[in-house]
């Protein structure tokens, strides 16, 4: 979450994967128990591509969301209660409880959402890229697709106009291994995406997505080239969730056997990225502690917050399709 | 023989039936078979696909999130040979494919003056109801209804599901096939055999004689559940299921227009150039002379559907905007004599 604060660039990075891990933890715990509506896809075990992604971008860059986009939200600054309360459906969410947790949007901090349509949000960020040049803006747009939505028509387009255009754009495939119960050994032929974008053009390198520092020094160097004119980028982040595609629906009986603990035991980026900070000095223990506390607190407000937040208001069903004159 | 079967397992039905009939039937779509490319099993179709990859692995598969790509597939596949069932998913993804639906499928008889034809099945989950936000539950069979060439059915219950979806695959032309998703667990009796419901024909599913209710896909329960309402206060309203909008069955609506002197169409699509609209202006063009009262519609408002659910159980029409709407057009003369 990019703050003004003194605390240390990698705890501040550790913070927002560990406000990330704790509001999908805590959602899926919620969903189970009946209390949250609608489709909720978590990001668990992904947080290190959203928090690397983000730590390397100003407030004023855009980045346009997938329908997994509640770490793309919190790494990018939006207010974790009013998210909390539009994915409940109620008043003073971040929507006004009319997006849901599939179209989340903030455009005050450069979230210009989450999607509900595969790829849907690329060529949205193609279009912030060739606005902030227009404008005449330093600002940098970055496209979030998952290796299923990578297939789409609407990102191979926008990949070539990004090329054609130099849009200051970078393209951050999320591959996770799946998309839904389809296996990328099927519907990417086992291949990578980064090819695609060298195809046409776009620096492509594929980054381990476990490895929160790993994935910020890649977005670095493509959001140095975005801002300095050189175009765009593509960065293929390999990172596979904990949950299911989405709560409630997915058994996950398409997974090896023993691949969701396998993955928590020996891929958890948020366990990685911890050791480290405790290994080089970066961080001491108590410290880390003490974010976890506030993270606790911070979520747990949200879902107090969101739990007993009014329903919206009957007459915003005919408000806001089109602008008010 | 008929049993109870869900609107789910009532399509699922008609898929392996068609598929046992004719060899060059074939469904595809993401998930169709579900688990491909994975270590875990194979299966995890969440639809009506569950289950056919067994029976019929050569003629089930899975795609990559590509429609444009296997929609226009499914236009080739048709033209030279198979009978494909391709699957959208949810019918707000026709945004991506839709150049290989109303440019291709739509025109290929036409353009090449009947000596082509593309007999496809395109199956779509539409409908308001499972939280799923502006994107995940759209009515959108008029966009469908409005291009020539293409039929468009939406079948009400799990017997219907079944007949359609046997008529939609041995049609020669595109068939564009509306599952309602809050109708897939709906359960009622269906035939055991297979069996076609022909496109084009609509069912009076209540006999009545005050106001005649024309309702469409899951406005059809609702419809019924207004006119329970209304025969306890002495109006007896006749509910017609158009069951396909293109073609529709136009006689059977007028002739019931002509019983009863009074229409009310229910429809859960947004209301501007709508099905709902579509339907009043016929009546109003070829039963003028049969209408006692004004033609009311009862429709989702002209807006996205929202996804909190106080405000998406406020979208789709209810019972009580039924019951309103046909006392406002059938006179309070006539319900009182009715009572
Ligand atoms: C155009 C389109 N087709 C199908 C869907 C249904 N759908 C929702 S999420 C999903 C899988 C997406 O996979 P991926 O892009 O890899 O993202 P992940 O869920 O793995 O984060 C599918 C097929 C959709 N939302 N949009
Ligand atoms: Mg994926």
């Amino acid at each position: 979450m990019p703050q003004r604060d003194s605390t240390h660039p990698e705890i501040r990075i550790y913070r927002t994967m560990r406000t990330i891990r704790v509001f999908e933890e805590r959602l899926h715990a919620e969903f189970a128990a009946g209390g949250v509506p609608g489709a909720v896809h978590l990001y668990a075990g992904q947080e290190a591509i959203a928090a690397g992604v983000c730590a390397a971008l100003a407030d004023d860059d855009y980045v346009a969301s997938t329908h997994r986009g509640h770490g793309h939200a919190i790494a990018k600054g939006c207010d974790v209660t009013a998210m909390m309360l539009e994915i409940h459906g109620k008043a003073g969410g971040v929507c006004g409880g009319k997006g849901g947790s599939m179209h989340i949007a903030d455009f005050d901090r450069g979230m210009l959402g989450a999607n509900g349509v595969a790829a849907g949000g690329v060529p949205l960020s193609a279009g912030a890229a060739l606005s902030a040049k227009v404008r005449g803006t330093d600002q940098v747009s970055v496209a979030f697709v998952g290796d299923g939505g990578a297939n789409q028509g609407a990102f191979a387009e926008s990949l070539v106009l990004a090329r054609v255009w130099n849009l200051p754009v970078v393209f951050v495939v999320e591959d996770n291994g799946y998309a839904q119960a389809t296996g990328t050994r099927f519907h990417l032929d086992g291949r990578d995406v980064a090819p695609r974008g060298e195809a046409v053009g776009v620096p492509s390198v594929v980054v381990d997505g476990y490895d929160v520092i790993a994935v910020r020094d890649a977005a670095a160097e493509a959001v140095a080239r975005a801002r300095s004119g050189g175009g765009p980028s593509l960065l293929d982040c390999k990172a596979h969730r904990f949950f299911g595609h989405m709560e409630g629906w997915d058994q996950q009986g398409y997974r090896g056997a023993g691949e969701v603990d396998r993955l928590r035991s020996e891929h958890d980026c948020l366990a990685i990225h911890t050791r480290r900070l405790l290994a080089d000095g970066t961080a001491g223990s108590a410290e880390l502690a003490a974010v976890d506390a506030e993270v606790a607190e911070l979520v747990d407000a949200a879902v107090t917050a969101a739990r007993s937040a009014p329903d919206p208001d009957p007459a915003e069903l005919l408000t806001d399709v089109y602008a008010a004159v | 023989m008929t049993r109870v079967l869900t609107y789910l397992q009532a399509i699922g039905e008609a898929l392996a039936q068609q598929m046992g009939l004719d060899p060059t039937v074939v469904v595809f779509g993401e998930d169709n078979i579900g688990g491909t490319g994975c270590d875990g099993t194979l299966g995890h179709a969440w639809g009506p696909t569950q289950g056919l990859h067994e029976r019929f692995p050569d003629r089930v598969f899975d795609t990559p999130i590509t429609e444009a790509a296997f929609v226009g597939a499914a236009v080739g596949a048709a033209a030279t040979g198979l009978r494909p069932v391709a699957d959208l998913l949810f019918v707000d993804f026709a945004g991506v494919a839709f150049d290989q639906v109303l440019n291709q499928a739509a025109k290929l008889r036409y353009m090449a003056a009947g000596r082509a034809g593309a007999p496809l099945v395109l199956r779509a989950m539409w409908g308001a109801g499972l939280r799923r936000g502006a994107q995940h539950s759209q009515a959108l069979y008029p966009v469908f209804a409005h291009i020539p060439g293409l039929k468009v059915v939406l079948p009400s219950s799990p017997a219907d599901a079944k007949g359609l979806m046997a008529a939609a695959i041995q049609d020669p032309d595109p068939v564009v096939f509306f599952e309602h998703k809050m109708l897939y667990f709906s359960r009622g009796e269906v035939p055991e055999e297979p069996y076609v419901t022909p496109l084009g024909q609509a069912a009076v599913v209540r006999p009545g004689t005050d106001c005649t209710i024309v309702a469409l896909g899951r406005m059809v329960q609702v419809a019924q559940e207004a006119a329970a309402e209304l025969a306890g206060t002495g109006v007896e309203c006749e509910i017609v299921d158009p069951r396909t909008i293109s073609p529709l069955d136009t006689e059977t609506i007028y002739a019931s227009v002509r019983r009863t002197g009074h229409l009310v169409v229910v429809d859960e699509a947004n209301p501007r150039c709508g099905a709902a609209s579509d339907i009043a202006g016929l009546v109003a063009q070829h039963a003028f002379d049969a209408l006692r009262g004004p033609v009311r519609t009862v429709t989702a408002p002209h807006a996205p559907t929202p996804f909190s659910p106080v405000l998406e159980d406020a979208y789709a029409p209810s019972a009580g905007q039924v019951v309103a709407a046909v006392r406002a057009t059938v006179p309070y003369a006539e319900q009182e004599r009715a009572s």
